[in-house]
């Protein structure tokens, strides 16, 4: 793939030199760019293979960076790092360390779909992203994001009671994400809801505060469901080689083994 | 006019039992008064909204799959209508899904055998929305004909969000010609409330993200998106943003005190239900419609405008 990234370029690569001068040519300063060249050795082939493998990257081979998904992209509006192209290169050349350099915000997809109605190859690229922040976090590249947490949140509740209640979903999600309730706007928010709400609703609200909104005969449901993910999770680290057994004293590699 | 939309079965979905609940009961009272029957779907569950997905696209599929099999096996209707913009989103995935998808059908039809129901195959049911539903059943010269209370005092930015028009191929009713709806340029709002005599404004962002998924978790990103769209709204001259999703609209709400307190930015322009406006425009009190449930307090604002 020839696309050449100025973001692969390192800023500690960049050369400039106060005085030099290059068959009579005065190259001196920033006027003309110098880059120390670098031998990539660390590339993850298994990489693609492995976002393949998990839930919304199954596209991602049929990708041929058009780079439509990041010229619509909402977050890019407001980021330029975020970058979903960028991204699926990486990922497809397997260079690992790069794509790690932007771990943190990957999360960050806000799922409004532009990418995938603009996508001419079908990639789903929503999908990619959400499957590259999940792989970041199985692999342990980094803590679960806020997000993440607030999908576990609700879909525990969903599993188990067929049902959201938005109140639970609330107080669960900053609990686990170790926020304070009291935040300013939330605060000013319930303040201005309470003006005008009738008595009858905010009794409706409480209630459904402490008899929990179920589905009836959910029980089945609930069963197949949690079966069904027990299994998936298997499966996924499987793919990523995350229940390998740990190697044995031969197999060790002989630094660790010395230790 | 599609006689079968008289009578549908009803999916309001949990935001619509909470924050929504203004939705609901505006959606309600305008079927009410315009002579239109809703069911609601019996023992309903959670379609998967927009993080069940991102545990398991599947179970997404089989969660949507399981409120289509009910409201089509056990009841018998042959049109499901969801005013949320998420719940509508999903079962139209879901039907595509299954209709294209022979792994999404094994998985669906596995969970539905264990979980001890019928399993909902593809073409069973069709899924609309409110604003299908309104459109279809009554039109424009219908909501002319009915007209009590003209919104011709109201500048309206019509905002549809995501969920409605993206990714156009599980929509493959739209894009059809002048008569369906477009999947760039989304109408439907704009024929219902201009018929109702509202002047519509030319809002450039009515299909732009609200950051409705991440509202909690990146609340920053939610507030700039939100901004965008309550200043654009501003700029185009509109009074008030309609909308059509219970999600947008609390994200809206939430979101503009949320950029008052954390950012300093204020902005004036009201946010109400697109049948919040229609109720009102078919001589129902604001009280009916839920306008005093609203976070963004439009009272005073309906009054002022002779709505009331």
């Amino acid at each position: 793939m020839p696309i050449h990234e100025k973001s692969l370029i390192r800023p500690e690569n960049l050369l400039t030199h106060e005085n030099l001068e290059i068959e009579g040519v005065d190259v001196s300063g920033h006027w003309s760019t110098f880059i120390e060249s670098r031998v990539v050795t660390d590339y993850n082939e298994a990489l693609e293979d492995e976002i393949a493998a998990l839930p919304g990257g199954e596209n991602i081979h049929r990708c041929w960076q058009c780079g439509s998904c990041t010229n619509a992209c909402t977050v890019n509006a407001l980021n330029p790092d975020f970058n979903p192209r960028f991204w699926i290169y990486l990922v497809r050349t397997g260079m690992e360390q790069e794509l790690l350099r932007d771990k943190d915000i990957i999360w960050q997809c806000v799922s409004c779909h532009k990418c995938t109605y603009v996508c001419p190859r079908d990639v789903v690229p929503e999908g990619v992203m959400k499957a590259t922040a999940h792989w970041l976090e199985l692999k342990g590249h980094r803590p679960k994001s806020p997000s993440m947490l607030f999908d576990e949140v609700f879909s525990e509740q969903v599993f188990a009671t067929g049902k959201i209640e938005e109140g639970r979903t609330l107080r669960g999600f900053f609990k686990r994400t170790g926020q304070p309730l009291t935040q300013d706007w939330l605060v000013e928010m319930i303040k201005r809801l309470l003006r005008h709400l009738p008595v009858k609703l905010m009794i409706t609200l409480g209630l459904a505060n402490v008899i929990q909104p179920r589905t009836r005969g959910w029980a089945g449901a609930r069963a197949a469901i949690e079966e069904y993910v027990e299994e998936q999770e298997a499966r996924q680290r499987q793919a990523l080689g995350l229940d390998r057994p740990p190697a044995t004293g031969a197999e060790r590699p002989l630094a660790e083994a010395a230790e | 006019m599609e006689e079968r939309y008289k009578k549908v079965a009803y999916y309001p979905g949990c935001a619509l039992e909470g924050s929504g609940h203004a939705y609901n009961r505006s959606t309600k009272a305008v079927g009410e008064k315009l002579g239109l029957d809703l069911v609601e779907v019996k023992n309903w569950n959670c379609c998967g909204a927009m993080e069940v997905k991102n545990i398991d696209p599947k179970l997404q599929t089989y969660l949507s799959s399981r409120v289509m099999s009910i409201a089509a096996k056990e009841m018998g209707f042959d049109t499901v209508m969801a005013p949320c913009n998420g719940c509508y989103h999903n079962l139209k995935k879901a039907e595509y899904d299954l209709a294209n998808d022979p792994d999404s059908v094994e998985v669906v039809d596995r969970l539905s055998k264990k979980a001890g129901h019928e399993t909902y195959e593809a073409g069973e049911i069709e899924t609309i929305h409110a604003l299908d539903w309104i459109k279809q059943a009554i039109g424009e010269d219908g909501i002319r004909a009915r007209l009590e209370n003209s919104l011709k005092n109201l500048k309206v930015a019509n905002y549809y969000g995501c969920m409605y028009t993206r990714p156009r191929h599980i929509f493959p009713e739209k894009d059809q010609g002048p008569d369906s709806e477009s999947t760039t340029q989304p109408h439907f709002m704009d024929d219902l409330l201009a018929a109702a005599g509202a002047e519509i404004v030319d809002f450039p962002l009515k299909t732009s993200c609200c950051g409705g998924a991440h509202t909690l978790s990146d609340s920053d990103t939610s507030t700039k998106l939100v901004l965008n769209l309550l200043r654009a709204a501003e700029a185009s001259g509109a009074d008030v943003i309609a909308t059509e999703c219970p999600t947008c609209h609390s994200g809206l709400e939430m979101h503009q005190v949320r950029a008052e307190k954390r950012f300093g930015v204020k902005t004036s322009v009201k946010i109400l239900y697109f049948t919040q406006l229609l109720g009102l425009a078919l001589g129902l009190k604001p009280k009916k419609v839920g306008v005093h449930e609203n976070i963004s307090d439009s009272m005073a604002f309906v009054k002022e405008k002779g709505l009331a």
